[in-house]
């Protein structure tokens, strides 16, 4: 079965002042089925979540969450990075059932 | 309709409908130890009211310098009644300025919800707020 994740989606400034604080929005597209629903027959619906999100600031680690059930459908995340120098920032979801999705997004910092 | 897992859903369920207060003791204590957790130096933004306990949105704000020397490690959200006490973990540092984390949270019923933000000297602080739900959410 393959896993519904994604598309996902990342709002951030394209360029920034090094030393900027800059906000960063993510927003991915998931069922978040948490285990503790039926369906119509009172069968549990087995649970599907995403479990990991990070952000990668040219290969350095800036952000990374540890979901459980209770997040939302389509987890959203705002959080802050220091413009620190040009690069790619690199986000990466996954799901409990093999699922990934990743966006990668440029970031040119000027001096 | 789906309905959520609860308390007489099955009587074979042997999962509780809810956490309970001694659950999340639980979990604080799992993530903690023993160590103290003192109010203050930090927020948490959640409405009063929600609607639908399924979208809540919720802002934790520590105050920290972010600095190399002074920041905030890592940021944890708790609720008390939901089927499982953790929502949320995250993992700070200094290369993020500000520490703020917004996210949506789900609500299995009208409760408090705990925030509690780790620093890099150790220390431990939390803030707490209380959130009623019209409609619950399984969770």
């Amino acid at each position: 079965m393959t896993s519904r994740i994604g598309p996902a989606r990342v709002r951030m400034p394209a360029s920034a002042k090094r030393g900027e604080v800059i906000e960063i929005r993510t927003l991915i597209q998931h069922p978040m089925e948490s285990g503790f629903r039926l369906d119509n027959t009172g069968k549990e619906i087995a649970r599907h979540i995403v479990e990991s999100f990070d952000c990668t600031y040219n290969g350095r680690e800036i952000f990374r969450a540890k979901l459980h059930p209770a997040v939302s459908t389509n987890p959203f995340f705002t959080f802050f990075a220091v413009a620190a120098e040009s690069g790619d920032l690199v986000f990466t979801w996954k799901d409990d059932q093999g699922g990934v999705a990743t966006v990668t997004q440029s970031l040119v910092v000027n001096t | 309709m789906l309905q959520c897992l609860a308390a007489g859903a099955s009587l074979l369920l042997t999962r509780p409908a809810i956490a309970t207060p001694d659950e999340l003791a639980a979990a604080l204590r799992e993530t903690f130890g023993d160590r103290a957790i003192k109010r203050g130096r930090m927020r948490l933004e959640v409405p009063r009211l929600a609607e639908n306990g399924n979208v809540v949105p919720a802002t934790v704000s520590v105050e920290s310098p972010m600095t190399e020397q002074d920041y905030v490690r890592s940021i944890h959200l708790f609720a008390e009644k939901n089927h499982l006490p953790r929502i949320l973990e995250v993992r700070l540092g200094p290369h993020n300025g500000r520490a703020v984390v917004t996210s949506r949270i789900r609500m299995a019923a009208s409760q408090q919800v705990m925030a509690v933000a780790e620093m890099s000297d150790g220390t431990l602080w939390s803030a707490a707020a209380d959130i009623e739900v019209t409609v619950s959410s399984c969770t």
